[in-house]
């Protein structure tokens, strides 16, 4: 392509049908206690 | 949807329900800007019509043509088929807890949430008592949840630190017995770490918040002592020895809080980088918007061009072979949290709850003290689960605001604390909060692409 590049694996949709295992951490226990990021968490599915 | 920004020279599209990120030249850009689906003949005739007088007509057909492709691998303008996922929301088992160890603190900070420490229910310690009833609270609602959290928070919980490390002992016992594992975390004003304390940490908790405003002067102005003294002097030195001392595979976080008295906050960063901490997070005061140090409305474009300033401070210390973590700029564009997840957020009242020294549990630290908000307790063993249902259901297509902001995959629908203060409702976006989130995701993306890029070359 000469306009465009792609610079990730584009892959949100498919974690839907796998995902919701729970085992991540709940995002307020990490920095911030006081507003919500979630994308920043790391998934921790068993492989 | 996709959502497209400028920045430091890149023209970025999101493809918000792929999670695709791709950098256009500006011809592209524009296009984007121009189009919606169908992405039909007469769209295409319709916007070559409109930008002929700028770009060939060549040009343009070949851009429209590579938006098609790239619109048929499914990567631009798809679909948000997530809604059938939102409607199986339902109750999770808890496994996450902020223990209220200490409603009691030895700083008398500003801008407190806590109202200086005790919540506005008097001054208290926990008993060991309590602290072991919510752990066995834990173990039994956890349900097949491995990894169970536990943040001592306060107040301040090194006030009631011999506490503390009975509870760690009493967890640790149970591990095996339950077939889970606790992660501890703890989150202090450091004034009275000693050498055992920071050894106990390191050794105990997987994370630790480290609070710290940055510069000293502006550290003081918030974060006094019951006299009005500032805390910097006598807390900058004892963090520098936990971190020295902390194993690099546990997480640390020196955390400041900037006010509207400290909009150049970007030096605070640095300020702590300089410092020796490689890991930081400075965020926005949260709190009534009529006191002096509220951030308001008309701050918002000081605070966004400090984001940016932020951007390249950070960019320069990596170029330099440098590295500083800042909070609010991680992302990972490849594999973060799965879709699920980020339909959720916190999880707060339903998979995290906090509770009291009196043993009241509300769905987050943020909560307590708020008596409609009031769970249950743990000494006459209640929980209301219609109160945890109703937050089971606070997913971002349950939000009004959230389900058509193309930010809503990576702040899940924001804090609902936040909206309950602020709107009056925990499904109703904070607006103020809404444009600081989606500003810092900007740069986040960002730094992604340019290390992304730097990669490649
Ligand atoms: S809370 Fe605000 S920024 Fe976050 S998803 Fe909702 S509307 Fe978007
Ligand atoms: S409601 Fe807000 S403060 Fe409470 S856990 Fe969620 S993000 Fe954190």
């Amino acid at each position: 392509m000469k306009h465009i590049k792609t610079i990730n694996k584009a892959n949100l949709k498919k974690t839907a049908a796998k995902g919701g295992c729970g085992n991540c951490q709940a995002s307020c226990q990490s920095a911030c206690k006081t507003s919500c990021t979630v994308a920043n968490q790391k998934c921790e599915k068993d492989a | 949807m996709i959502h497209c920004f400028r920045l430091k020279g890149f023209n970025i599209v999101l493809d918000v329900h792929t999670g695709g990120v791709h950098i256009v030249d500006d011809i592209t850009y524009e296009m984007l800007e121009n189009i919606s689906l169908p992405l039909d003949d007469d769209c295409k005739k319709g916007v070559i019509e409109k930008l002929k007088g700028k770009y060939t007509i060549d040009e343009l057909e070949e851009c429209f043509d590579e938006i098609v492709e790239l619109y048929n691998d499914g990567i631009l303008f798809s679909e948000d088929d997530y809604e059938k996922f939102a409607d199986y929301a339902v109750a999770s088992p808890v496994k996450a807890m902020c223990l209220h160890i200490a409603h009691d603190c030895n700083l008398r900070c500003k801008y407190c949430f806590a109202s200086t420490g005790d919540f506005g229910e008097g001054r208290k310690l926990m008993d060991l008592d309590i602290g072991k009833a919510a752990i066995d609270f834990l173990l039994e609602k956890s349900g097949d949840r491995k990894n169970l959290e536990l943040d001592f928070f306060g107040g301040e919980p090194l006030m009631n630190f011999d506490v503390v490390k009975e509870i760690v002992k009493y967890a640790r016992s149970k591990e095996k017995e339950f077939g889970k594992t606790f992660r501890f975390t703890i989150t202090t004003n450091g004034l009275l770490l000693t050498d055992d304390k920071i050894d106990f940490i390191n050794k105990e908790m997987s994370n630790v918040v480290l609070s710290i405003d940055g510069r000293k002067e502006v550290n003081d102005r918030m974060r006094v002592r019951v006299d009005g003294s500032g805390s910097y002097d006598s807390i900058i030195d004892k963090y520098k020895v936990l971190v020295s001392k902390r194993d690099k595979s546990k997480d640390y976080y020196v955390r400041g809080t900037y006010t509207k008295y400290n909009l150049d906050f970007s030096n605070d960063v640095i300020h702590l980088y300089e410092c020796g901490f490689d890991q930081v997070s400075v965020e926005p005061v949260m709190g009534d918007e009529k006191e002096s140090f509220a951030i308001t409305e008309g701050d918002l474009d000081k605070i966004c061009n400090e984001y940016d300033i932020l951007v390249d401070k950070l960019t320069e210390i990596r170029e330099k072979g440098g590295f500083c973590n800042f909070f609010h700029f991680m992302l990972d564009l490849n594999q973060g949290p799965c879709a699920i997840k980020r339909l959720r957020g916190c999880g707060s009242g339903n998979e995290y709850v906090a509770v009291t020294p009196d043993g009241d549990i509300y769905p987050c630290h943020q909560f307590v003290g708020i008596e409609k908000f009031k769970m249950g307790n743990l000494h006459n063993k209640t929980f209301n689960m219609d109160i945890k249902n109703m937050f089971a259901k606070t997913h971002i297509y349950a939000k009004d605001d959230c389900k058509d902001c193309w930010a809503k995959f990576y702040c899940s629908g924001g804090c609902n604390a936040n909206n309950y203060l602020y709107e009056g409702d925990i499904l109703k976006a904070h607006k103020l909060s809404c444009k600081i989130q989606r500003k810092r995701l900007e740069c986040a993306i960002l730094m992604n692409v340019m290390k992304e890029l730097e990669k490649q070359s």
